[in-house]
């Protein structure tokens, strides 16, 4: 009989799969940086673009010559009172959320029909939640096109944001300390406040950072509860109009009878709105470090 | 007697976080509500087959036709084409962030996806609208960028930070006990992350893509900047379209609240609201099962 040995086929067969396994590794870094690439090309031409438009009028100055011209203070305002607006009803109610599910919920089934609300919420379109704050806000409730139904529409929005990055800096705290501060005779609430709180507070900030990002940047479903095309005086009261920055590079970019004149402020307008989310999340990033290194 | 109260007032606590935790459901519920409340009334001038089925979308004409098939062919042109560009490079990146690179690596590229994901839609829509089209148009010959394919490109790049973060939790909860025992048996890191890791992950990298696809019917403005807004069936893969999101998102504006137009809006409101819906429970389902137990 013959004896097996490691032969001429086994040798090819090797070779064969050390090969596949060279250029797959080289398909898969490649694609991975062409990703990256594109991100990177993106941010740079908008920002070669747009750099010329910035200016301290331009942010300090109201739009000018049917806003062809000018500055973009009243954008920037509206999208910061819409931040502030949605966070009053978000962050709130969903840590909330987050610590019944987390510290309180004993229950299976609550649980699992809350999550599944939550899932299913982070799912809805935000076309949808702008149909729905237009209907139940804007309409039924008679709120108008306002700060109040835009807020309220953006809060609901970030809802499931919230509650889940709360949730995930809840389940970091190690179980020990709660069994301590129990053990001590001190109440859940009381574990809750003064323990299990302050702990996870690095993530939950980081929760809220993420969620007033997205609050600036969403479009949809502020288009029809809160802003408008161009609005002279800054809003007085939570029921008035606004201006808000991605609105603001929509309506330049397609409604303009300019469109191609006022080019360099939709450049413009978009890197301040970059600039606004992406400094949120870098301090959303850089609290969350800070934690990790303790 | 405060040891008494404090413990009171613990149960009061508790029973006021369950009624706030309830929000969720109940703006869901509000939600589905008024969708129905403000979608339904359209069924009373328009029947369901020619909605779901009618060819022609015409709100605003003296023979107005409410026809949402072009719209929804649209719909689902653009969210396969995304997917099937967003898979591959939501996959590579998830395998070559958990199997291959390095800490440095990982710790440049796991933020720049995350910043993908935190860039407003409004401004991927611009730049495909300025920078992608014009591309497209002088390289390709067409008459015009704005299309199904441009639309399809942006969608896929806003796609790959949910598919590929997800993908990346579940390639990497594979047990490494799995992949040890297959480098014994001789195989190299390629065969086993092609025969042994993936299939392990393959629930959860589903999970993914459903997710990712769900996100990519719901957006809004990319489509709408970049489609091309034609209500026509796609024809091609430079056809102007009109996907469902971005049709609610360009006449909601110029229609009469209560209007025969206002109701048909919301009516396309509720298909992407069921469609959406259906998606996440079924990726609900799939991410329940792909956890590996501890033994």
């Amino acid at each position: 009989m013959k004896p097996r040995i490691y032969g001429e086929k086994q040798l090819k067969r090797r070779k064969r799969a050390d090969l596949a396994e060279r250029i797959m590794f080289v398909m898969l870094r490649l694609s991975s940086f062409t990703v990256i690439f594109f991100l990177v090309f993106m941010l740079a031409y908008i920002f070669k673009s747009g750099i010329s438009a910035i200016s301290w009028e331009f942010i300090t100055e109201a739009p000018r010559d049917q806003m062809t011209a000018g500055g973009i203070l009243p954008a920037i305002i509206g999208t910061l009172l819409l931040m502030a607006g949605s966070s009053v009803i978000s962050v709130p109610a969903g840590i909330i959320t987050a610590i019944y599910l987390t510290e309180y919920a004993r229950s299976r089934r609550v649980v699992r029909v809350i999550r599944m609300g939550i899932s299913n919420l982070a799912g809805v379109p935000s076309v949808v939640f702008g149909l729905f704050g237009l209907s139940l806000f804007v309409v039924f409730l008679d709120f108008g096109t306002s700060i109040a139904a835009g807020s309220l529409t953006l809060g609901i929005l970030n809802l499931p944001v919230i509650i889940r990055a709360t949730e995930e800096a809840l389940a970091t705290v190690p179980g020990s300390y709660r069994e301590a501060s129990l053990s001590l005779g001190a109440t859940r609430w009381q574990t809750i406040y003064r323990i299990v709180l302050p702990a996870a507070l690095p993530g939950i900030l980081t929760g809220a950072m993420l969620s007033l990002g997205r609050a600036a940047g969403e479009t949809a479903p502020v288009m029809f509860t809160a802003a408008v095309f161009y609005s002279p005086d800054l809003p007085s009261s939570v029921f008035d109009e606004i201006m808000t920055l991605p609105y603001h590079i929509y309506v330049l970019a397609t409604a303009g009878t300019k469109i191609e004149a006022t080019r360099h402020l939709q450049y413009g307008t978009a890197i301040i709105l970059i600039m606004l989310v992406l400094l949120l999340n870098l301090s959303g990033i850089i609290i969350r470090f800070r934690f990790r290194r303790r | 007697m405060k040891i008494y109260k404090s413990a009171i007032f613990d149960k009061i606590i508790e029973k006021a976080f369950l009624a706030v935790g309830m929000t969720s459901i109940f703006v869901l519920l509000l939600i589905m509500l008024f969708l129905f409340r403000e979608g339904l009334p359209l069924f009373g001038s328009v029947s369901l087959p020619d909605f779901l089925l009618g060819r022609e979308w015409y709100p605003v004409s003296g023979h107005q036709r409410f026809g949402v098939l072009p719209l929804i062919a649209a719909s689902v042109s653009v969210t396969l084409l995304a997917s099937a560009i967003a898979v591959p490079f939501s996959l590579s990146i998830a395998v070559y962030l958990s199997e291959l690179a390095g800490r440095r690596t990982r710790e440049i590229i796991k933020p720049a996806i995350e910043i993908i994901a935190s860039v407003p839609s409004v401004v991927i829509g611009f730049f495909g609208m300025v920078v992608v089209a014009p591309f497209l148009q002088s390289q390709f010959g067409i008459d015009t960028g704005l299309n199904l394919f441009n639309a399809a490109v942006m969608l896929a790049f806003m796609a790959i930070p949910t598919i590929s973060s997800i993908s990346e939790d579940a390639v990497s909860s594979v047990p490494v006990s799995l992949k040890e025992a297959s480098y014994a048996l001789g195989a190299n890191r390629w065969q086993t992350i092609y025969r042994i890791t993936l299939p392990a992950a393959l629930s959860g990298i589903w999970t993914s893509i459903i997710l990712g696809i769900s996100r990519v019917i719901g957006e809004t403005m990319v489509v709408l900047m970049v489609a091309g807004g034609a209500t026509t069936m796609p024809t091609s893969l430079f056809s102007p379209v009109r996907p469902l999101t971005s049709n609610i998102a360009a006449e909601m504006a110029e229609t009469g609240v209560g209007s025969v137009h206002y109701h048909a809006l919301f009516a396309i409101g509720i298909i992407l609201f069921i469609i959406t819906f259906i998606f996440n429970m079924a990726a609900d389902y799939l991410s329940d099962r792909y956890k590996f137990k501890e033994r």
